[in-house]
């Protein structure tokens, strides 16, 4: 203790970044794992299935084995490829993903130290910023294999992607005509108390759900890798560790947009009972902020899965369709429907 | 600290940006639009220094995240060896030329009429979102709307183009 008073502000600011830049990376992890899991026996509980249940008790150690098992897989680069992108790929896709988290406040506070590694003001379009730039790793992936169906596949995805980026970009802006701020800890302040916006806004909300199983390639929008028409689409020829990579990086992905709706509709890590909707001022406290925050993550998750095992992929054109011609109008008009109604109770 | 980073994107935006129109190791139209990108993230870079956070964060949501995707999908579709066979026309060189001119014209001419080092009135606009937009609707909305009108008659434009063999 007595060490860390003694730093400066920008020494103890750098120190305490780096811890939890550390932390999220270390605890998303094994969240990574637990969804893989989850996918998997979820699905086979949908088909009347067991699903893997041998590695350590209930299956519990099944994504550290498939962890080791695709690592120990022959890194195999075919001779056809663009080298400097078939490379590139697999991490550009992984570090967007990371990127996002950066701004999402995953607790109230530990001692004085807020939960969130950067207080931005204008948090919310640096998520989508750095959300669109996701997009490059498929399309680099598709384009750098040099063959037909990851072609097909990063063609797909960048229009996909593009297409559902407006679509989620305009669902989102009523959420902050009434919260008044770009700041996702102001949006949570402003949901405390169980004033959660996905009461307010549930247009909002069905838009930006749907936005965001199409940017994360998640069924039933996932026509870049739809291995029953693409073989697998973008990752067709990658293995071992770089298929794992595009497979981090889908789950990733995932927990990433499942944080941003849990901070933008769910009212982040409050809950309206037993005053858990103030910052905590004890350490235990903090800590239950924190297990909210992931309890709900978790909610969101199991209906990405849920969802994957329950519906038919949509055939491409509908995907456009949907995209284009329902979403942005609807969204627009949800915008101006906010305006209006703000602009008479004033 | 600032400075570093001040110099350390300049020279990025600078050397990707001649990476972009002149790459001594490879004329593929991928790689050029991919310079592109680390050109318009690293100025995305300066505008953080300069305490513009929501300049910067449009920068590489409009145009490194949606603008080059859409070039990158438009190579994509093109023949690529064809394309980096091509020479440089004189047209190219010429109307390149002179956008180039006009453009630094205006720079230089605004540059000019403010006034620079101690004495400078610096405008606190602090990169918030709020005053960005008193100023885009008071101040200055003429040359916002007539940009909207624009930008309207661009998008109005491209689908008469696309759905003209439709007739």
């Amino acid at each position: 203790m007595e060490l860390i008073n003694n730093l400066t502000q920008t020494q103890q600011f750098l120190l305490f970044s780096i811890l939890k830049v550390l932390c999220v990376f270390v605890a998303v992890l094994p969240l990574i794992g637990a969804s893989v899991l989850a996918e998997r026996r979820v699905s086979a509980w949908i088909q009347d299935r067991i699903g893997p249940n041998r590695v350590g008790p209930f299956g519990l150690l099944q994504p550290l084995a498939d962890g080791v098992k695709t690592m120990l897989k022959e890194d195999f680069t075919p001779n056809h490829v663009r080298k400097v992108y078939f490379w590139l790929a697999p991490a550009i896709t992984v570090i967007p993903a990371f990127l996002t988290l950066a701004v999402i406040p995953f607790g109230s506070r530990l001692g004085s130290e807020k939960m969130v590694i950067a207080d931005l003001n204008v948090g919310i379009l640096y998520t989508f910023g750095i959300v669109s730039l996701g997009v490059y790793g498929i399309v680099l992936a598709g384009y750098s294999s040099n063959s037909k169906y990851p072609f097909l596949g990063g063609i797909r995805a960048s229009a996909q992607m593009i297409s559902y980026e407006i679509a989620m970009g305009m669902s989102v802006v009523p959420l902050f005509m009434l919260v008044e701020s770009l700041n996702l800890g102001d949006v949570i302040a402003y949901q405390a108390g169980g004033a959660w916006l996905v009461f307010k806004q549930p247009l909002a909300f069905a838009i930006f759900l749907v936005s965001a199983f199409a940017e994360t390639n998640r069924l039933p929008f996932d026509l870049p890798e739809s291995e029953t028409e693409l073989v697998g689409g973008y990752h067709t020829e990658y293995s071992s560790m770089k298929f794992l990579l595009f497979f981090l990086g889908e789950y990733a992905n995932m927990i990433a947009s499942s944080a941003m709706m849990v901070t933008l509709f769910f009212g982040g890590w409050t809950l309206p009972i037993f005053g858990l909707d103030q910052p905590a001022s004890s350490l235990v406290g903090g800590f239950i902020h924190i297990g909210i925050f992931v309890g709900k993550i978790g909610i969101l998750m199991t209906l990405f899965i849920w969802v994957r095992w329950m519906l038919p992929r949509f055939r491409y054109d509908q995907l456009m369709d949907i995209g284009w011609k329902r979403f942005i109008p609807m969204a627009l008009a949800n915008i101006l429907l906010t305006a209006i109604v703000l602009w008479v109770m004033h | 600290m600032q400075d570093f980073f001040f110099y350390l994107f300049s020279a990025l935006t600078l050397l990707c940006g001649t990476l972009v129109v002149a790459n001594p190791f490879s004329r593929n139209p991928v790689t050029s639009a991919m310079f592109l990108v680390l050109t318009i993230t690293s100025m995305a870079g300066l505008f953080v220094l300069l305490h513009a956070f929501f300049l910067a964060a449009v920068q590489i949501l409009v145009y490194a995240g949606a603008v080059m995707v859409l070039f990158l999908f438009v190579i994509m579709l093109l023949d690529i060896k064809e394309e980096q066979q091509r020479r440089i026309k004189a047209f190219g060189l010429v109307s390149g030329g002179a956008s180039v001119a006009a453009i630094a014209g205006v720079f230089i001419f605004s540059l000019s009429r403010s006034k620079m080092g101690p004495g400078a009135v610096v405008v606190e606009v602090d990169g918030a979102t709020r005053p960005l937009g008193r100023l885009l609707f008071n101040q200055y909305v003429l040359p916002f709307e007539l940009l909207s009108v624009l930008l309207l008659v661009a998008m109005v434009g491209v689908i008469l183009l696309s759905k003209r063999d439709l007739k």
